[in-house]
């Protein structure tokens, strides 16, 4: 994206008030351009030097705005302040006219046929009458290099030439000679050049130009245009002539470019004086310019008519989102430099026509008229509208990430019943029943189905049970539901999700069991923190039943108890029939949520 | 140096004929040829036969008479030429292990005269045992009854020597290269493993099993499935809730109280908690009219409806429970804002109070899926379990009309099964009855389709697996667990 540098007290004195900076970005953020870096002139030239003398306080700030590719009315600071106050409803847009001159009296540019082999296009313009300041005239030429950069893709496509009309004698005439046959004083210089010469010179000793040379070295003839004294104006794309260089004085502007591309040769010719024309005494009028081809063909420049397109209502309001009435479309569409009108064709359907400036080249379709409707309405002030989309459910994602974190640890994993009997639940896990936590079966067939679990635990132990024989050590876990008894839920009981994970070997194997806690909660992104620090978690010890004492901790994550892990305590090993040590954790992974 | 030697002979000779020979004319140690040899032989650098040879060898004890000569000749020379020695003064002058056999032996010759004193018979003598014993050192041949003689005084044993003749084998060359197992870092440092040939590889046998984690089959078919609802725009259900109370579970699906799959050897029902404490009682009331006397244009069961039946807590018999109290909510939000439709579905675990046999357990998982919309109609129905089913695998389908209390028409699916040459039952499916959705307040037009299937049965099938229980539970082998493979349903 092109930045423009532009100084902002001139800015705001534009745009008839000043900003804060904040104030200033939101109007950019609203209008889709950026403040990308505020500085000054000194300091970026310091910054080129690469030195670092301290800034001074009298320096003017210079704000460095990002504006659109397509958008080249915005490349200078006449065309941003514009666009800016008719953004703000301060001005509206300018009708850009041609000066009513006749024929006769308009200047004219011969085009010689030879200029087709190497640059066959030229458009021309006069600013009339017009008045510099520095800072305008800096800014005309900083608009030349903007478009030279950008549209002109560095000169290939268009090159620029501006003259002070007023040491020339027209007619003029558009060239194309062998270099050994043009000769003249280039710019910044002070003795006449061959062009073959110049281009070796500038091979040499110009960095800027040097970069320009390729695109007409190699070819045989070299375009130029000359006044009707022989006086060269330019060789284009390379330099103008010194003879008519434009000074601050300079009253009468003659612009030419030449070009390959002969559309966007006219969008150049129309930014510059469209942009111009403001400091012209007849503001915004353009002296047009009679451009004769060798084969009688004739064309005025420049072509400042405006572009009319119709565009249906329903297209723009049906392609935002947002019902508008058609006053309040033309409305927005003045403020993004676009006239519009509505014309009512019958009951239901309401055009707006759409009078597109010189200035807004970029407008291609009726696509672009509602985009500009959208950017003056407001994109924040859009309604959300949502698709239909799926809600994903946490928990069961969260248990799906952690099954396969845990595998990835070396686990192997197991489904076990969610029923059991009333022994495997309390007494064989050394627990006592209060009564206040299983949820139990009224009428089971078999003593396995007596219970619903309120741990993980009997199921693990009874797979080691019956896997007595596998190689050890034995890893498995399982994630699974166990259901609490629950005053608070319509049916007086909750699941729960848990983690479980068992080790069994012919030791505990309690500090794999330890690592497993330690990865869980570092896949959470949980830290592990002093006791008493609610940050994230530490390890407490612990005095469960169903595990050795001593030999077992509560996990705490951000002050809440939401697991055990230990030894697994003999008795209840010998109550499953589990003849090895074993270690054991179990994590509720719900509390993560 | 050993390998250089019997290859380097061999270059130029027909045969080694004797590795023990071969050795000691080198000065190698015999047992480093015969490792040598074999290692050759093993990679057929050269043939190798076998030659055993049985020597007589010294005995510890034979090797010191040698030496020191017998103990009789020892025993005679200490007896004095002339006159006597007494038995405790000969004692003295020769140890004691020596004096005993010495005795003995000089007896048996007849060389001295043994008594209280003893003195020579003879007064020269030949220590014969002495140059026997020297002669079998040097390998010299020896008459039968001296090595019976020696032997029976366990002065020499028989040895067995082993050794071999060699020749050239098929994969003779003059030098053998050692063939690398592996390529190591010192390989890539000196830059050597330009020149290293590589012991060829074993495939016929598996690498080592690899230490790692596993997850259950069940569940790798589970999250196949979900991919595969998510494919279709399916949302899931949350269906963490066992404990459900039996309205939601039947009453609410227009389940009548007196059906049998309420009775109780079919669900478990809970002593504790017993019963649900909270339903929504204007939904109740339109629950319990439809069951008594119908609506929405039908007729009902004409039955006394009872609270106390609806309250009774249950384990749920079926993920259906979880759809019932979705579509109320569902329907709650259409009334209060706008309808929307919905696609839910869900895998998870139900419990039926049945038998534990090879093909049944009192908890499986249901998978279920829904779609609730305006003007849905069978052939929607049909549509979807087409694509569905096809996803995993089985795109021959065809339905049977079936008796479902809440579906109307309901449908079972049937799949051609190729490997059982058979059509099978794959699911239940059909449009959910007008007695249930409209007390719940769905306009008329909206209707709901749905199926269900068990997750064991796809997965046994998918896996091989004929008992449910080396499936699921405590009882399944974990070496089993560890060795399924991927799920591969939907991918080909």
């Amino acid at each position: 994206m092109p930045t423009v540098n532009v100084v902002r007290d001139r800015l705001f004195a534009d745009l008839g008030r000043t900003y804060t900076q904040e104030e200033f970005e939101e109007l950019c953020f609203s209008f889709g351009i950026e403040l990308d870096d505020v500085t000054t002139d000194e300091a970026i030239s310091r910054k080129e030097r690469h030195e670092e003398e301290k800034a001074n306080e009298n320096e003017d700030i210079v704000y460095k705005i990002e504006v659109p590719a397509n958008r080249y009315d915005l490349l200078c600071l006449e065309g941003l302040a514009q666009a800016l106050r008719i953004f703000n409803k301060q001005d509206e847009t300018p009708t850009y006219s041609v000066a009513n001159i006749s024929k006769e009296s308009m200047h004219k540019m011969r085009v010689k046929p030879e200029t087709s082999s190497i640059r066959p296009y030229i458009v021309c313009a006069v600013l009339r009458d017009i008045t510099f300041d520095e800072a305008s005239y800096n800014s005309f030429i900083d608009l030349q290099d903007k478009l030279h950069q950008n549209i002109c893709r560095r000169r290939t496509l268009v090159a620029i030439g501006t003259h002070d009309l007023d040491t020339l004698q027209g007619p003029f005439t558009y060239e194309a000679l062998p270099p050994q046959d043009i000769n003249f004083i280039p710019l910044k210089q002070v003795k006449k050049y061959r062009a073959d010469e110049l281009m070796e010179f500038y091979r040499e000793n110009d960095l800027k130009l040097k970069k320009f040379l390729h695109i007409i070295e190699k070819s045989p003839l070299f375009p130029v245009i000359y006044d009707s004294n022989r006086t060269v104006l330019s060789l284009p794309p390379i330099i103008n002539g010194a003879h008519s260089a434009i000074t601050l004085k300079t009253k009468n502007v003659f612009i030419e470019c030449t070009a390959t591309d002969l559309t966007k040769a006219k969008i150049v010719l129309n930014t510059m004086v469209t942009t111009f024309s403001a400091y012209c005494k007849k503001k915004f009028e353009v002296e047009p310019v009679e451009v004769i081809y060798s084969d009688g063909k004739s064309y005025i420049y420049p072509d400042l008519s405006a572009y009319n397109m119709e565009v249906p209502l329903s297209y723009i309001t049906g392609s935002i989102g947002v019902s508008l009435k058609a006053d309040e479309v033309t409305s927005l569409l003045n403020r993004m430099q676009l006239k519009a009108e509505q014309s009512v064709l019958g009951a239901d359907q309401c055009n707006i026509n759409v009078t597109v400036p010189p200035t807004r080249s970029d407008v291609l379709h009726p696509c672009d008229v509602m985009e500009d409707v959208a950017i003056a309405y407001g994109y924040n002030s859009i309604p959300k509208r949502r698709l239909p989309s799926l809600k994903p459910l946490a928990l069961n994602q969260l248990e799906d990430l952690i099954r396969v974190e845990v595998a990835m640890n070396g686990f192997t994993e197991v489904l076990t019943w969610i029923l059991c009997s009333y022994r495997e639940n309390f007494s064989m896990l050394n627990k006592k029943d209060d009564g206040s936590t299983a949820v139990i079966v009224g009428n089971p067939r078999s003593s396995d189905f007596e219970a619903v679990r309120t741990s993980l635990m009997p199921g693990a132990l009874k797979i080691v049970g019956h896997n007595k024989d596998h190689p050890k050590p034995i890893k498995i876990f399982e994630v699974g539901d166990v259901v609490h008894l629950d005053e608070s839920k319509d049916v007086g009981a909750a699941n729960r999700r848990l983690l479980a994970a068992l080790y069994c070997g012919t030791n505990s194997g309690f500090e794999l069991i330890h690592s497993l806690v330690d990865r869980v909660m570092e896949v959470m992104g949980t830290p592990f923190v002093p006791v008493g620090d609610n940050s994230g978690y530490y390890i407490q010890c612990s005095d469960a039943p169903e595990f050795l004492q001593g030999r077992q901790a509560s996990i705490i994550y951000k002050g809440k108890r939401i697991g055990i892990f230990g030894i697994v305590h003999p008795e209840v090993l010998s109550n499953f029939d589990v003849p090895d040590p074993c270690s054991f954790l179990e994590l509720d992974i719900q509390s993560f949520l | 140096m050993a390998e250089e030697a019997i290859l380097g002979y061999l270059e130029n000779h027909e045969e080694i004929s004797d590795s023990g020979e071969f050795a000691a004319a080198r000065g190698i140690d015999h047992a480093e040829i015969v490792n040598v040899i074999k290692s050759l032989h093993g990679f057929r650098f050269v043939d190798a036969q076998d030659i055993k040879r049985e020597t007589w060898v010294l005995t510890e004890e034979g090797k010191k008479y040698a030496a020191e000569g017998s103990p009789e000749v020892q025993l005679f020379l200490a007896v004095p030429a002339e006159g006597s020695i007494s038995k405790d003064e000969l004692q003295k002058k020769i140890n004691p292990g020596i004096f005993k056999i010495g005795c003995a032996q000089a007896g048996k010759n007849k060389w001295v005269e043994m008594g209280k004193n003893i003195s020579r018979k003879v007064q020269h003598v030949e220590d014969q045992v002495k140059d026997l014993l020297l002669r079998i050192q040097d390998d010299k041949a020896i008459g039968k009854d001296d090595i019976n003689s020696l032997k029976a005084r366990k002065l020499i044993v028989l040895q067995t020597w082993k050794g071999y003749s060699v020749r050239k084998g098929p994969n003779y060359a003059p030098k053998r290269k050692k063939p690398a197992t592996d390529l190591t870092r010192e390989n890539l440092q000196r830059g050597d493993w330009k020149e290293l040939e590589f012991k060829e590889y074993n495939f016929s046998a598996k690498g080592p099993p690899p230490e790692c984690g596993h997850l259950h089959p069940l569940n790798k078919v589970k999250d196949r499935l979900k991919d595969i609802f998510r494919q279709l725009n399916f949302e899931e259900m949350p269906t963490n809730r066992y404990v459900e109370s039996s309205f939601w579970n039947f009453d609410a699906l227009f389940q009548p109280q007196q059906h049998p799959a309420r009775d109780s050897h079919d669900t478990f029902f809970l002593q504790v908690p017993s019963t649900t404490r909270q339903l929504p009682e204007d939904y109740v009331e339109l629950v319990k009219q439809v069951h008594e006397s119908g609506g929405y244009g039908s007729r009902g069961y004409a039955y006394e409806w009872k609270r106390d039946e609806a309250n009774k807590n249950l384990l749920r018999t079926h993920t259906t429970a979880i759809s019932s109290r979705m579509l109320y909510a569902l329907a709650q939000h259409a009334k209060e804002q706008a309808f929307t439709p919905k696609r839910y579905f869900s895998i998870d675990r139900v419990f039926r109070n049945e038998a534990v046999d090879r093909t049944h357990l009192a908890e499986f998982h249901q998978i279920e899926g829904l779609v609730c919309d305006r003007g849905l109609t069978l052939s929607h129905l049909i549509g979807i379990l087409e694509d569905f089913f096809s996803r995993l695998g089985m795109s021959k389908l065809r339905f049977k009309p079936a008796y479902n209390p809440y579906t109307e028409p309901s449908m079972e699916i049937f799949s051609y099964h190729e490997g059982f040459g058979k059509w099978v039952e794959i699911g239940n499916s059909g449009m959910f009855r007008p007695e249930m959705l409209r007390p719940m307040g769905f306009p008329e037009d909206v209707s709901v389709i749905a199926w269900g299937l068990s997750l064991e049965r796809p997965t046994m099938i998918l896996y091989g697996i004929d008992n449910i229980r080396d499936l699921f539970g405590h009882k399944v082998d974990l070496t089993l667990m560890k060795k399924n493979p991927l799920c591969l349903i939907g991918i080909r």
